[in-house]
């Protein structure tokens, strides 16, 4: 044993110590993002509650929700191998799901029934619960019809199906059969949220929810590519006759993979919902799906990260970018695009982890150069 | 496929089979048993119509007619997947692997599959030490101890084979369906690959289905062979009995010997 490694043995300090000095980066990540509202309130001397500050917060809780719908698609493109092309199908589901049912349904629950905790109606909260269940609900029969309908296809086939697919939910979204319930091309607006919700009157509440949404999004979907069913997943990925000979049916898992990711998007989009008090065809719309391909592909699919990272990029650039460049700018993020691809082809996260892990066995080489061969 | 042994048990069994792909016959009526425990070698040169009944054996392609039993259940029409679960096991004559995974959890997978702990979404899957635990012991089994970290990608082309057999034998099959295990070794990595099979048949609970074109690797190692010719069975029985075979001496040793590709 090499006397460097023989230290960290001995050095090992206790398990919680470890276990941070472990994930510190992610810590900090975290820690910076509970901190920032405050931290930039001070920077820029206004309040925490407003101006540049409470817009900034606006603009990370979009991003934080962007972060998730991008992470659900890495679920299904980065880990099994699905390039669909309906995604905002389920995220759009989940939107309309909790606008439609907080529009129509909850206010004649919450004028009959008033349980009141201080200032609080439980009863809007519980109408909230049930949005989130609603949108749940409505995306695990997407996805299930998703898997049902593209399983017997490949290939571009695949594509063109989903494709169909999310676009007959986006043209069911602007449905003027439907204009009293959905308001057809102008979507819901002035949805009723809870007034303790209220993003514009309580934003950093709302900025903290949004936080710990993603937050508990990424370790449950984490938990879910290291299980023993995203192994599988990852399989499909690599050689899917192959686990067909192994002893699996492809085609469970596939819809498996689809429920699950349409699940997390639907979320997301109910949470979204909120964030907007409104649903809009532009939800539902194709545009919305290929921001999840722009996403992933920046940050590096079959990541995680990689695509939260691309979210976030693409929001803040798609910012600025319209700031400098007014409505043109889609045509320089696609240069920049164009260009990303070329020179990190597996995304920034993707790209970051081949140079780090070929670093590391150069350092480990250029080491041995100097010691001994030792048993 | 028959032998000459009447007290022993029938795992596999062929009765009329047939697969046409438009007007070609590539495997004509072909009936037949294999016995338990026993290795069974099919040879013939190329186009012989061996493949296609090892893909019809094994489930891979559906046959025009005929039926496949499995120790006496019909097993003619069961998706792939399915035969796996009752004991059936195949490798590919080219490799194929999970390029991408290391050489563990390419076992690891084939042993997973086996247990029902595949639709545990919210566990972390080293929790499952048992499947792990098999992969290490398949791995010493095939002879790949060392490479359990390695991309099956970056492996050599032996070791991919093995890796390939490593991954049915976790699936703890009672009847290993092998393509031509040794395709594209060369001489000195064949002896390797015969000794493993050895290995596995000296267990003696495994029935082995070898599809080979190389005479001289079979004639050793098989207790039975068939040797077929133009998608019909040419001759049947023990490696004595084909090698003493006239007909086999004068149609296949004889004429087609050099489109064996036996050394």
């Amino acid at each position: 044993m090499s006397e460097k490694a023989e230290k960290r043995v001995n050095g090992k300090m206790g398990a919680p110590l470890g276990w941070i000095r472990q994930h510190w980066g992610e810590l900090a990540v975290v820690v910076g993002l509970i901190l920032f509202p405050y931290i930039f309130g001070l920077l820029s001397g206004t309040s925490v509650s407003q101006g540049a500050t409470k817009f900034w917060q606006g603009q990370l809780i979009v991003m934080f929700i962007m972060a998730v719908y991008a992470m659900s698609y890495d679920l299904l493109l980065g880990y099994t191998g699905i390039l669909s092309f309906g995604h905002a199908a389920f995220f759009g589901g989940g939107a309309y799901a909790m606008a439609l049912f907080l529009t129509h349904v909850a206010p004649k629950v919450t004028d009959s029934y008033r349980i009141m905790v201080g200032s609080i109606n439980i009863a809007d909260l519980l109408m909230l619960l049930a949005g989130f269940l609603l949108a749940v609900l409505v995306a695990v029969l997407l996805g299930l019809l998703f898997s049902a309908v593209s399983s017997r296809v490949k290939g571009a086939y695949f594509a063109m199906i989903t494709l169909a697919m999310g676009q007959a939910i986006h043209i069911l979204s602007k449905a003027t059969d439907f204009v009293d319930w959905t308001g057809a091309d102008e979507g819901l607006h002035g949805v009723p949220v809870p007034i303790w919700l209220n993003p514009t009157q309580f934003r950093l509440r709302f900025y903290f929810i949004a936080l710990a949404f993603m937050l508990i999004m990424y370790l449950i979907t984490r938990r879910i590519v290291n299980s023993p069913t995203g192994r599988v997943f990852v399989a499909i990925r690599e050689n899917e006759s192959r686990v067909r000979m192994i002893g699996y049916n492809p085609a469970v898992y596939r819809s498996i993979a689809f429920v699950t990711a349409a699940v997390i998007a639907g979320l997301a989009g109910g949470l979204y919902a909120l964030w907007t008090m409104s649903a809009t065809p532009s939800m539902t719309s194709s545009a919305l799906t290929i921001n999840a391909l722009i996403m992933g592909i920046l940050g590096g699919i079959g990541t995680l990260i990689g695509p939260m990272l691309g979210a976030v990029l693409r929001e803040f650039l798609g910012h600025f970018f319209y700031q400098w460049f007014g409505a043109r700018w889609p045509l320089v993020f696609g240069v920049l695009f164009i260009l990303l691809v070329l020179f990190l082809p597996y995304g920034i996260v993707g790209t970051w982890r081949l140079r780090r892990l070929e670093l590391r066995q150069g350092w480990q080489r250029f080491l041995r150069l100097f010691k001994p061969e030792k048993e | 496929m028959t032998g000459d042994s009447p007290e022993r048990e029938v795992i596999l069994e062929a009765r009329n089979l047939r697969k046409e792909f438009g007007g070609l016959v590539a495997v004509e009526d072909v009936s037949g048993k294999i016995y338990a425990h026993t290795l069974h070698s099919i040879i013939g040169p190329n186009g012989a119509g061996k493949t296609t009944l090892f893909n019809l054996l094994s489930g891979t392609m559906p046959p025009t007619r005929g039926q496949i039993f499995f120790k006496g259940k019909d097993i003619t029409h069961q998706p792939p997947y399915r035969m796996v679960h009752q004991g059936l096991g195949r490798s590919f004559q080219i490799t194929n692997i999970f390029p991408n995974l290391t050489v563990l959890e390419n076992i690891r997978l084939a042993a997973q599959a086996m247990g029902h702990d595949s639709f545990k979404l919210f566990q972390h899957a080293s929790r499952f030490q048992r499947y792990e635990d098999r992969a290490r012991e398949v791995i010493k089994v095939v002879g790949l101890q060392g490479l359990e970290p390695v991309l099956a990608r970056n492996l050599a082309h032996g070791q991919k084979r093995k890796l390939e057999l490593g991954i049915m034998f976790a699936g703890d099959p009672e009847i290993l369906l092998l393509d031509e295990p040794t395709a594209g070794m060369s001489s000195e990595q064949v002896p390797e690959l015969l000794e493993i099979l050895q290995r596995i048949m000296a267990r003696g609970d495994k029935t082995i289905v070898l599809v080979e074109h190389r005479m001289d690797m079979v004639m050793s190692i098989s207790d039975f062979i068939t040797v077929m010719h133009l998608g019909q069975i040419l001759a049947e029985g023990t490696p004595q009995e084909i090698a003493a075979n006239p007909l086999v001496q004068k149609a296949y040793l004889g004429a087609l010997y050099g489109d064996l590709g036996a050394t």
